[in-house]
């Protein structure tokens, strides 16, 4: 059964649990230490792990994310009972729905205590099973360092995710002798990474009688590291490229094949190459309703490859013509070798007409925002920090119209530069996750493009970024309101702006804040201090940086798709309906 | 149109993996119509019989989200051609020195067992398919079912293999393709 190795020394759980993070390749923690998860917080000092004492438990939650995203190393969050446990849950289940490696590790009331409703008691394994890929709780001490071992492996194989581990105070503070497994026994977990030879052919074949093809990117494509070969099937084919927005940066923006981003908020030649294909090439993505709209009128033309290393993704919206299990960068590599062969034999698709088509929607309706006459525009900010700050930095995102500006108006280059929370749309991300990040990635310059509203949500983790020198850089999109809601109650709602108002630019005085917090504080009301203004904060490295970008708030983000209407509706301003002309295709 | 499926659904025997399934079914919208689950020729090995009345398509949505669990070890649909299900039923009906005869032929016609008398009641056991418990049930509702309780269906395969060492696992995600 199971191999172990180690000392086999007496200590106690808590020497046991450190030493098994540090054997699990650990380097860094997030975490509020508590009653029930104290006895761990005592090795933790004599420990190498580096443990970032943050502000609140979400922060640490939403930290360990955006490290896991920067890195794709696992983030490792840790907390106490009951509420400490609670606080994770949003994390927890930001991280389930986009695929994020991370191990979180609970404190639990004594065994003896469990079912007892004792103080800070919260069954957070019952709680957290429909958002991790699995977890634990662990009462005997003995089987610490093998629960830790099997939560670092679930975390990070086949499809990343979230795991929980919660342990509790008895086991902590009971005696134990450690040793570190060398083989798990994970009978029902075996995770297909290898594609099926026969449906790389069948999906090849496909693609070569295709006519208009589009590679559809997800944020699998990010998770597992294939830009290059993407790259590679991209150039060999020819075929245009659409990536999601959690796959934002898996495709250089720069690319003449690149359409950017499908969706809701997506632009009209990504939306429009997708609607008028008829072979979609999905790569990790999971046809989710944000990309789909009505789902029975997407794409109606296309049939459908679908790669994910997920079988239960394949054929869960939308019916598949080849499923492919496997792990995105195989499937890459393997659909190159195959097309390439058929190249050489004199195969090649026939895409001119419908590259040339996508290339003419691109051009004609490209993403853009008309500059008001006065005040600020929030779309030239982004597109201005964009260009300054380049296509090194980790960009990080809150939740709303400046995260889809974000998305559209950054050029991104190159995979795990662009974090943000896409399946759950957790307002509050940005902070804490560009904290993360840079703590992964302390050479990289990290921003965070946050909203007012968003950015209020957990902007105490500033006071964890100062105090621990993590010097990341704010960029608060200010527009006083919870922009996206305002902007639906605009055009759904009558202009009735129930409950959105924040009056965020009178308070609070965000650069007071900042310096409350021991930041450096800036502000920006006009297009002219712009540059200036970003050029400052790139100049300060030591300390976190806050900019108060007070932009005017009637800004909207175009192009839209209204909720549950088919992609074909897309509008690109307001009203603005693109106009397709079918013998054009 | 809908049609009962019977899953059988190996797990690893560990705290919480019946709260993880059942969780999973409630989660995707499913009713349970019939769950049981008990031990295996593996001693750390537990068997779920469950079934459950849905279309092909999401069948297999529920079963790929079953597979992802980690301590289910495997999922296998039983077809009633090619396996034998069971449930049990207790069940206690009026049966008074009047019609105690009765009721005793009943249980004889249906290989009941008589668990328990009283002087105006009878308890009585039956192990049978679905169809058999319904049949006999009908048959007893004119002497008054004052008590009834009813096991979940177990299912096994027929012949001599065992589910555990092979078995069509309906997990895999082969739907064909169309223009093959």
């Amino acid at each position: 059964m199971t191999e172990q190795q180690g000392s086999g020394e007496t200590i106690t759980g808590a020497q046991s649990l450190i030493r098994s993070l540090e054997a699990a390749g650990v380097t860094d923690i997030f975490g509020i230490p508590g009653g029930a998860i104290l006895p761990a917080y005592d090795p933790l000092m004599d420990s190498s792990i580096r443990h970032i004492l943050v502000r609140h438990e979400q922060g640490a939650g939403h930290a360990a994310q955006g490290y896991a995203s920067a890195s794709g190393r696992v983030g490792v969050c840790m907390a106490t009972s009951g509420p400490g446990a609670t606080n994770l849950v949003t994390p927890i289940a930001d991280a389930h729905m986009d695929s994020v490696p991370m191990v979180a590790i609970t404190g639990q009331v004594g065994a003896a205590m469990i079912g007892t409703d004792a103080f800070q008691e919260a069954d957070i394994r019952g709680i957290t099973m429909p958002i991790t890929k699995h977890n634990f709780l662990v009462t005997d001490p003995a089987e610490i360092p093998m629960k830790i071992a099997e939560a670092f492996h679930i975390a990070s194989t086949g499809r990343p995710g979230p795991v929980l581990v919660d342990v509790t105070k008895s086991a902590l503070q009971a005696m134990t002798s450690y040793q570190w497994p060398t083989e798990l026994n994970l009978p029902g977990y075996r995770p297909v990474t290898r594609p099926h030879a026969k449906q790389i052919r069948e999906a090849a074949r496909l693609m070569l009688e295709s006519r208009k093809p589009v590679l559809y990117v997800g944020g699998g494509t990010i998770r597992s590291g294939a830009s290059k070969e993407l790259l590679a099937l991209a150039e060999l084919t020819g075929i245009p490229v659409v990536t999601t927005l959690m796959a934002r940066g898996a495709f250089p923006d720069s690319h003449p094949q690149h359409l950017g981003m499908p969706g809701m908020h997506g632009t009209v030649a990504a939306v429009g190459a997708l609607q008028k294909s008829d072979l979609i090439i999905s790569l990790g993505a999971r046809f989710d309703d944000r990309v789909t709209g009505n789902l029975d009128s997407f794409a109606p033309y296309a049939k459908i490859i679908h790669a994910d290393i997920d079988p239960a993704e394949i054929g869960k919206n939308r019916f598949t013509d080849v499923p492919i299990v496997g792990d995105v960068r195989e499937v890459l590599i393997d659909l190159v070798t195959t097309l390439r062969t058929e190249q050489d034999g004199g195969n090649t698709g026939d895409y001119e007409g419908w590259v040339a088509f996508c290339a003419g929607m691109k051009q004609q309706y490209p993403v853009g925002y008309d500059t008001p006459e006065t005040g600020l525009s929030p779309q030239y900010v982004i597109e201005r920090l964009g260009v300054l700050s380049g296509p090194d930095t980790i960009y990080t995102a809150g939740v709303g119209q400046h995260q889809m500006w974000a998305a559209h108006y950054v050029k991104y280059e190159r995979p795990n530069t662009w974090i943000n929370s896409g399946g759950l749309g957790t307002m509050g991300f940005a902070v804490p996750g560009a904290m993360g990040a840079k703590v992964a990635m302390p050479d990289q310059t990290v921003w965070a493009i946050d909203g007012d509203g968003c950015f209020q949500m957990t902007n105490q983790e500033l006071a964890t970024c100062a105090i621990n020198d993590i010097p990341i850089k704010v960029a608060i999109i200010n527009n006083e309101s919870l922009g996206m809601v305002r902007q639906w109650q605009t055009l759904f709602y009558n202009s009735r702006y129930s409950n959105t108002d924040l009056h965020s630019k009178r308070i609070p005085d965000f650069v007071k804040l900042a310096d409350a917090y021991g930041c450096v504080g800036l502000s920006c009301d006009s297009p002219a201090d712009v540059d200036a203004t970003i050029q400052k904060a790139m100049e300060i490295n030591d300390v976190p940086v806050v900019v108060d970008f007070r932009v005017h708030r009637d800004a909207m983000v175009w192009p839209m798709v209204a909720a549950g209407t088919s992609n074909d509706e897309i509008q690109y301003a307001r009203d603005l309906a693109p106009q397709f002309d079918e013998d054009d295709v | 149109m809908t049609q009962q499926h019977t899953l059988s659904v190996l797990v690893e025997d560990k705290p919480g993996v019946l709260a993880r399934i059942s969780a999973l079914f409630s989660r995707r919208g499913f009713n349970i119509e019939s769950l049981a689950v008990g031990p295996t020729e593996h001693a750390e090995i537990s068997r779920m019989t469950i079934v459950v009345n849905v279309d092909q398509s999401p069948l297999e949505q529920v079963t790929k989200q079953l597979n992802k669990l980690v301590e289910v070890i495997k999922i296998v649909e039983l077809d009633s051609a090619s396996s034998v299900t069971r449930e049990l039923v207790m069940v206690k009906v009026g049966a008074t020195a009047d019609n105690r005869g009765e009721v005793l032929d009943i249980t004889q016609l249906f290989k009941a067992k008589v668990i328990d008398v009283a002087s105006d009641a009878i308890t009585m056991q039956v192990v049978g398919n679905s169809d058999k418990i319904a049949d006999l049930l009908r048959v007893l509702e004119p002497f008054g079912i004052r008590e009834l309780v009813q096991s979940g269906m177990v299912a096994i395969s027929r012949g001599s293999r065992s589910i555990s060492e092979r078995g069509k696992p309906v997990a895999v995600p082969v739907p064909p393709a169309a223009n093959a």
